[in-house]
C-alpha cells in the first residue's frame, strides 16, 4: 500500500453531503435494477475527486459515497501498488483489513483477481445482511442480447434482461448458482467501468 | 354540499399559538427562568438527563421548560437533541471508589470504613405539606460546610471482596467495548452492558414497577442495599496526544450496588451475587430500581429458571424506552379511519350474514 | 386564510441543519441497510434507528428512510391515510420542506419519492420513483409471537405455520380471515413480510410494481424493501382465496368505483357518504369531469 503524504492525498468530494447522497442514489437504482447499467453524474464535485490509481471513477465514488469507520474494507492485489488504499481510509475513516472474510465491502481492481466466492462473509440464516458487497471493476459491459450474454431475471427485472460483463471469469455464474443455494445468505456485486455501475444483488437469477 | 378537508397547515399553525400560551399561563405571573428550574427543581432535572443520556443541566432544565414539566417530554427533546452532536470520543470508566461522597448508606452493615453519611435527603423526613412554601422571599437555608471526610471511603463490594463473599465482576475476555444500543440495534440475547445501557435510559416508572414485581415473588433474589452512594466523580479522557489521562470536570452520580441471593456450586463455593444502577444526580429510586432489574435479568446468566417478566430481557428491554411507549401508544391518535373503514364493512358483512336465517342444511 | 398568505406559511430551508436533518455517518449506516434489504426482499434489516423531532410510532422509521434517500432535486410527496392534507401528513412535508428545501408535491405522477403511512397511491406508480412506507409492526408474526428471537428463528428456516394456522382459525371461526388491513404478503416466494397497515384493497398494487418500495419502522429499528418487479402475494387458502374489500357506494365527489372510499358520517342521525381515500386521485378526476 502506498501512503501518500497529507499534501499529496488525493482529492475526495467537495461537497460530501451531496455527492455522496447522488452517488449513493444511483446505487440504489442500480441494485434495485440489476443489469442496468447507471452513468454516475460526478460533475456535482467541484472540483473533481482525484481518483485513485487502478480505480475506476465510479468505484472510487461509490465507496466514498457508503464507507465510513464502521465498515471493514478489503482490497485485492491490483491495488498494492496504488495509493487507493490510503484515500479510502484518508477519506472515509474505515478499517482495512487483509482478511477477505472480515470485510463488509471488497473493491476488486481487475475481474480476474475476484476470490471465490466462499472467501467473503454469506451471512447467516438469521442476519443474511452479515454479507459483503462486492464492488468489481471490469473492462466493459453490454446490455445487448447475444450469444454470450447472460440472461437475467428476479427481483428489479421487468421480465429479462441482458448483460454481458467483459474480464470476469467464466465460472463466475455457475460459481455464484452454487452459493445461491445458501439463499437467502449470499454476497451482493457492484459492477463498474469507468463512471458507470451495474448491481447484481444475490436474488437475482442469471442464465449464462 | 360537502368539502374535502383543508386547512392542515393552518391548524398545525394555530396549534403551536395555542400551545405557546398554554405553556407561559398567566402572562401576569413572572416568566418561569431556566436557571430556577436548575436550582430549584433539580431532581427533575436529574431524570431528564438519565433519562435523556446527556449530562446537560441547563439543556435539561430548557426542556423541562419547554414541556410545561411534563419530565417524559422533556426527555424526548433532549434525546432528540442528543441525536445531533458528535461523538467526540470516550472517557475511562467512573472511578465511583473515588467518589466525593455528599451521601452514603448501606443497609448490610451497621458500620463500615467512612461511615453512613445521611446526607440531603428525603428518607427521613415527614411527609407533611410545607405550607410555608407558599410564600416566597424567605431567607435562603444557610449553606452547612460539610465537614471534611478525609478516611477512605472504600465501595462496600470492594469490602466484601477481601473474603471472596461476594462474585467477582471481571471484564470479559478482552475487555471488548461496551455495546453501544445508541449506534446500533440490539439483537437478543443481549449482553449485561448493552442490559445495563438500556436500563440506565428506562423509563424509571416502569423500571420501579419492573423492579417492585421481583420483591413480591415475581422472581425473587433476596437483595440487600450493599451501598448507595451520591457525590461527584471525576469525567477523565485519555488524549491521543498526550498519552495520560486528564480530568475535563466532574459530575454528580448515583450509584447503588444491590448484594443479592447467594449461588454456589460443586465446584464453586457459595458467592453473593450482584445487582448494579447508575443515574446522573441524586437519583437513588432510579438507581435502585436498576439494580433489582439488572439481578433479574442476569437469571440467564446464572442459570436460573425464567418465570417473571422482570427476567425476560426482551420483554423488559423492549418496553423501557419512554420515547417508544410513550410514542406508540400515543400515535393511536392519529388518523386510523382508513384501517377503521375496513374493519367497519368487514363487521357489517359479518353481522349481515350472522342475521341471515339459517338454510336447513347449513352446519354448525 | 388567502392562497397567497398559505403560500407564506411554507417553512424554508434552515442552514443550521444539516441537509435532511440526520448527520453523515447515521445516513450511511441507513444507506447500507437500505442496499441490504433491497438485495434481500422482505427481510428485515436491523438498523441503528435515531430518535427524531417526531415521536416514535408517528413516523420516525419512513423519515429516517426518506432522509436517507433524499436529494436536492427529488420532488416530494407526503400522504396519510391517503391524503395531502392530513395534520400529520402535512407535519411531515414541513419537516422535510426546512431540513431539506425540496420542491413538494401532491401530484402522484410528479412526484420522484411518495412517503406514505396506511395507503399506497390509486394511481399507478412508474419506475424511478420510491414508495417510502412508514411501518408501526414489522414483524407480521408479532401479534402470534412477540418475541423477536423467536421469530427471527421462523424467518430463516420458513417457518410460517403459525401465520397460515392463524389465519385459518378465522376461517373455522368467522368464515373470513379477519384481517382487512396490515394482511400478511409473501414476497419473491422467501420471506413472509408486513406490508403496513395498508387497507388489503392495496395488496394487489405491491406486486410487480414498477416502483421501488422502501419500508421504515423507527421503533422497532427495522428496514425492508420490495424492488420494483418483484412478486408479492397476500396468503390465502386454494378455496379461500384473497379477496379485496368492495364498496356499493361510489365516490360522491368524482364518481370512482375504483378507489378506495372513505365514510365520512353527515349528521346525528347516522347518515353518511363516502369519498375517496386518496385526495389527488379524487381531485384530478373532478377536474377532468
Amino acid at each position: 500500500m502506498i501512503q501518500p503524504s497529507l499534501k499529496d492525498m488525493g482529492r475526495g468530494f467537495s461537497n460530501p453531503t451531496l455527492c455522496s447522497q447522488a452517488v449513493f442514489r444511483q446505487s440504489l437504482v442500480a441494485l434495485s435494477l440489476p443489469g442496468q447499467p447507471q452513468a454516475l453524474d460526478l460533475s456535482l464535485s467541484n472540483p473533481n475527486m482525484q481518483v485513485p490509481q487502478n480505480a475506476h471513477a465510479a468505484a472510487a465514488a461509490l465507496l466514498l459515497a457508503l464507507l465510513d469507520q464502521d465498515c471493514k474494507v478489503w482490497l485485492s492485489a491490483g491495488f498494492a501498488s496504488s495509493d487507493a488504499a490510503a484515500w479510502l481510509r484518508f477519506h472515509t475513516g474505515c478499517t482495512l483489513v487483509t482478511d477477505a472474510s472480515q470485510a463488509d465491502f471488497v473493491w476488486v481492481a481487475d475481474a480476474h483477481e475476484l476470490p471465490a466466492f466462499e472467501n467473503f462473509a454469506q451471512g447467516n440464516a438469521q442476519y443474511p445482511e452479515q454479507s459483503a458487497t462486492c464492488v468489481v471493476q471490469v473492462l466493459d459491459f453490454d446490455s445487448k442480447p447475444s450469444q454470450d450474454a447472460w440472461t437475467l431475471s428476479g427481483p428489479g427485472v421487468n421480465g429479462t434482461k441482458h448483460l454481458k460483463l467483459v474480464g470476469l471469469s467464466d465460472n463466475f455464474v455457475s460459481e455464484r448458482r452454487n452459493s445461491q443455494v445458501h439463499a437467502p445468505c449470499g454476497v451482493d456485486f457492484f459492477f463498474t467501468h469507468k463512471q458507470s455501475l451495474i448491481g447484481l444483488p444475490r436474488s437475482t437469477q442469471v442464465k449464462d | 354540499m360537502y368539502v374535502a378537508v383543508k386547512g392542515g397547515e393552518t391548524a398545525i399553525l394555530n396549534s403551536y399559538e395555542l400551545l405557546a400560551q398554554q405553556r407561559r399561563g398567566d402572562p401576569n405571573v413572572p416568566e418561569l427562568s431556566v436557571a430556577q428550574i436548575r436550582q430549584q427543581l433539580r431532581l427533575s432535572v436529574d431524570r431528564v438527563m438519565t433519562e435523556g443520556s446527556v449530562y446537560d443541566p441547563q439543556l435539561a432544565a430548557l426542556a423541562i421548560k419547554q414541556s410545561a414539566g411534563d419530565l417524559v417530554e422533556a426527555i424526548f427533546l433532549l434525546r432528540a437533541y442528543r441525536a445531533t452532536l458528535p461523538r467526540l470520543g470516550y472517557t475511562q470508566p467512573l472511578n465511583t471508589a473515588g467518589m466525593h461522597i455528599a451521601r452514603r448508606i448501606s443497609a448490610a452493615f451497621k458500620d463500615l470504613p467512612g461511615g453512613q453519611v445521611l446526607g440531603p435527603t428525603y428518607d427521613y423526613t415527614q411527609r407533611l405539606l410545607d405550607f410555608s412554601l407558599l410564600a416566597t422571599g424567605k431567607a435562603a437555608p444557610e449553606a452547612r460546610t460539610a465537614p471534611v471526610n478525609n478516611e477512605p471511603t472504600p465501595r462496600v463490594v470492594d469490602l466484601l471482596n477481601h473474603e471472596s463473599l461476594l462474585e467477582g465482576q471481571l471484564p470479559e475476555e478482552g475487555d471488548p467495548d461496551p455495546f453501544d444500543l445508541t449506534r446500533q440495534p440490539v439483537r437478543f440475547p443481549a449482553n449485561r452492558s448493552a442490559r445495563l445501557q438500556n436500563l440506565a435510559r428506562a423509563d424509571e416508572g416502569f423500571l420501579l414497577a419492573m423492579a417492585y414485581s421481583t420483591q413480591r415473588g415475581y422472581s425473587e433474589s433476596h437483595p440487600f442495599v450493599g451501598e448507595i452512594r451520591f457525590g461527584t466523580v471525576d469525567v477523565c479522557i485519555v488524549p491521543e496526544e498526550l498519552g495520560f489521562e486528564i480530568s475535563v470536570g466532574d459530575i454528580p452520580v448515583t450509584e447503588c450496588q444491590m448484594i443479592n441471593q447467594f449461588q454456589g456450586s460443586q465446584t464453586q463455593p457459595p458467592q453473593f451475587t450482584r445487582g448494579y444502577g447508575l443515574a446522573f444526580g441524586h437519583s437513588e429510586r432510579k438507581a435502585m430500581a436498576m439494580a433489582l432489574v439488572d439481578r433479574a435479568l442476569r437469571a440467564d446468566e446464572l442459570g436460573e429458571t425464567v418465570t417473571a417478566p422482570a427476567q425476560m430481557q426482551e420483554f423488559v428491554m423492549s418496553h423501557s424506552d419512554s420515547l417508544e411507549s410513550s410514542g406508540f401508544v400515543q400515535h393511536l391518535k392519529l388518523p386510523h379511519y382508513v384501517d377503521f373503514q375496513s374493519e367497519l364493512e368487514l363487521v357489517r358483512k359479518m353481522r349481515q350474514s350472522h342475521a341471515l336465517p339459517k338454510d336447513d342444511h347449513a352446519s354448525e | 386564510m388567502p392562497l397567497n398568505e398559505l403560500v407564506e406559511l411554507a417553512p424554508v430551508r434552515d442552514p443550521q441543519i444539516n441537509f435532511a436533518y440526520l448527520d453523515e455517518r447515521t445516513k450511511r449506516m441507513i444507506r447500507r441497510a437500505i442496499l441490504k434489504a433491497v438485495a434481500i426482499p422482505g427481510y428485515q434489516v436491523p438498523f441503528g434507528s435515531r430518535e427524531m423531532p417526531l415521536p416514535y410510532g408517528w413516523g420516525t422509521g419512513g423519515i429516517q428512510v426518506t432522509a436517507s434517500i433524499i436529494g436536492p432535486s427529488d420532488v416530494l410527496k407526503v400522504i396519510d391515510q391517503g391524503s395531502d392534507d392530513t395534520v400529520n401528513a402535512v407535519n411531515i412535508r414541513r419537516f422535510f420542506q426546512r431540513t431539506t428545501g425540496v420542491v413538494v408535491t401532491t401530484d402522484t405522477t410528479a412526484a420522484s419519492i411518495i412517503q406514505t403511512r396506511h395507503r399506497i397511491p390509486e394511481t399507478p406508480l412508474q419506475e424511478g420513483q420510491v414508495l417510502v412506507y412508514q411501518v408501526p409492526v414489522p414483524e407480521p408474526m408479532q401479534r402470534l409471537e412477540p418475541r423477536e428471537e423467536e421469530t427471527r428463528k421462523l424467518h430463516a428456516l420458513q417457518e410460517y405455520g403459525l401465520m397460515h394456522v392463524n389465519l385459518f382459525e378465522d376461517l373455522a371461526h368467522y368464515g373470513h380471515i379477519s384481517s382487512t388491513y396490515d394482511y400478511p404478503v409473501l414476497v419473491n416466494g422467501r420471506y413472509i413480510m408486513s406490508p403496513s397497515p395498508i387497507p388489503k384493497f392495496d395488496n394487489p398494487k405491491m406486486h410487480q410494481n414498477p416502483a421501488l418500495q422502501l419500508f421504515g419502522a423507527g421503533r422497532e429499528k427495522r428496514i425492508y424493501a420490495v424492488p420494483p418487479y418483484t412478486n408479492v402475494e397476500s396468503l390465502g387458502f386454494e378455496d379461500h382465496p384473497f379477496e379485496v374489500q368492495r364498496w356499493q357506494a361510489v365516490c360522491e365527489l368524482c364518481g370512482s368505483n375504483e378507489s378506495f372510499l372513505d365514510e365520512v358520517i353527515m349528521d346525528d342521525q347516522g347518515k353518511k357518504m363516502f369519498v375517496c381515500s386518496d385526495s389527488d386521485y379524487c381531485g384530478k378526476r373532478q377536474v377532468a369531469a
